[in-house]
């Protein structure tokens, strides 16, 4: 599936924006980034599973906030660095 | 090494660049000095837009960096760099709670506040004070960390009725250790108090005998108190100064009862603040900088004349050092994290102030310069011989 990151984890990926991954949840979805991008899960998912305050999840445009969410190939999934302020 | 001859430094300490790691609520700079500590080069910024809260030299090899940062949007973690600040690597694993138990309440890092080096007989270890109030140790350089269980599972469960919010959360922060004995520590919680561990931080005790906690209904709380720095002098290890939220304190041990040194401090200015910094050689000498702490706690300097106080006997007395510093209308203030001494044959001194400055003594406190201006607000300024 096609995921879209935030500015914030350009230092992961070398400043990449898009890129293709897998996962039948966004749990493993996450689980794959990591695998590919070192410690990249832990700056937006906290070590409860908790995502992060400032860090949003859309699904084909729809919010979603559980990590159980289940994804399909076709689907697109974009992660936004909310509004922090400061 | 040159060696010059001093009025102000207490003698038979090194000479030479001096490297300042400061930390800002946008990233890191690192200040670099010529050997007079006269002319100063600036590196970075490292990790622009980074709340970096802690960038502290492992004295025991002279190169390695840690620095704790968040993002406004990214959760905390810790840089290292084993070449002076050039390159930097994430932590592979940082500090992070256990997960939780089905039905338990989860704790969660927010950030990562303090680095101390650990015991020079552990030459990789490090420990880490996070906010909320958390105690971790990495064995590796800093480059994965493990908690600190007598803390966060031993101790922490016992106090949290009396572990209080500061405005960035309840910190834990002035991990000292003894260097007589790797297994001996002092933790301070802001707030929760001051605590001590024989045992490597297997288990815990409360050492706040003394210390004033006129925020809370209790007369003389065994713990609750907000220590907001601590310092242990290394050529006296049983001599432990404290700035806390209500008042400085110094502790000498095997007492276990603080006395509250700043009550000779001028009434006017008080004895409030963030930071104590010792000088490198003689335990008497400490030096502070008071904030205003009266009614609704202003924190700036008081009566916007900031000054650094200072005693040469332990307390008894404090002389005021403001030559050079802003007159009049200067609201700003100095974080415990941004006020450090170098070991020079004269004292050097650097503080940073939440309005992005940086100020600097080369004379042990007698006149003071301004280095740098136009940072962001400052966390944190540590000092380090520039080998």
């Amino acid at each position: 599936m096609r995921v879209v990151l935030p500015s914030p984890l350009f230092s992961y990926t070398g400043g990449q924006k898009e890129l293709d991954c897998a996962g039948e949840t966004v749990a493993q979805l996450l689980d794959a980034l990591e695998s590919r991008f070192a410690g990249m899960r832990h700056r937006i998912v906290d070590e409860q599973g908790r995502i992060r305050p400032h860090i949003r999840f859309f699904v084909n445009a729809d919010g979603i906030n559980r990590l159980d969410h289940r994804l399909h190939a076709d689907d697109e999934v974009i992660i936004v660095a909310a509004l922090s302020g400061g | 090494m040159a060696t010059r001859s001093s009025s102000t430094g207490g003698g038979s300490g090194r000479t030479g660049p001096v490297m300042l790691l400061v930390g800002t609520r946008k990233g890191a700079f690192i200040y670099r000095s010529d050997a007079a500590r006269k002319k100063w080069r600036v590196e970075g910024p490292h990790f622009l837009g980074n709340i970096v809260n802690h960038l502290v030299l492992d004295p025991r090899d002279g190169r390695t960096l840690l620095l704790a940062a968040k993002t406004g949007h990214l959760g905390p973690t810790v840089f290292r760099s084993l070449d002076g600040g050039r390159n930097w690597k994430e932590a592979k694993q940082p500090p992070v709670f256990r997960k939780a138990k089905d039905g338990e309440e989860g704790r969660t890092v927010q950030s990562v506040f303090w680095l101390s080096p650990a015991h020079t007989s552990e030459p990789d270890a490090w420990y880490a004070g996070t906010a909320p109030a958390g105690m971790f140790r990495s064995r590796d350089g800093g480059a994965s960390w493990e908690e600190v269980v007598g803390f966060n599972d031993g101790l922490y469960p016992k106090i949290k009725d009396k572990v209080g919010e500061v405005p960035d959360g309840s910190l834990l922060h002035s991990i000292l250790v003894d260097p007589r004995n790797a297994r001996h520590l002092y933790i301070g919680i802001s707030s929760g108090g001051t605590f001590e561990s024989a045992d490597h931080g297997e288990t815990w005790h409360p050492l706040n005998r003394g210390v004033e906690a006129s925020f809370l209904p209790e007369k003389n709380p065994e713990y609750g108190h907000d220590p907001h720095l601590m310092a242990l002098h290394p050529l006296n290890p049983d001599r432990v100064y404290q700035q806390n939220h209500c008042g400085i304190y110094r502790l000498d041990r095997p007492a276990l009862e603080w006395q509250r040194i700043g009550r000779s401090m001028p009434s006017e200015v008080g004895d409030i603040g963030f930071p104590v910094v010792l000088h490198p050689r003689d335990p008497d000498c400490v030096w502070v900088f008071p904030m205003d702490g009266t009614e609704v706690w202003p924190r700036t300097s008081p009566d916007g004349k900031p000054a650094v106080y200072r005693t040469r006997d332990g307390g008894q007395s404090w002389q005021r050092q403001d030559r050079g510093l802003p007159a009049e209308q200067a609201w700003w203030t100095v974080k415990r994290q941004a006020f450090c001494a170098d070991t020079d044959e004269s004292v050097g001194l650097y503080f940073g102030t939440t309005s992005g400055e940086i100020w600097a003594s080369t004379d042990a406190g007698e006149n003071w310069s301004r280095i740098a201006a136009h940072l962001p607000h400052i966390y944190t300024v540590t000092a380090a011989p520039d080998l």
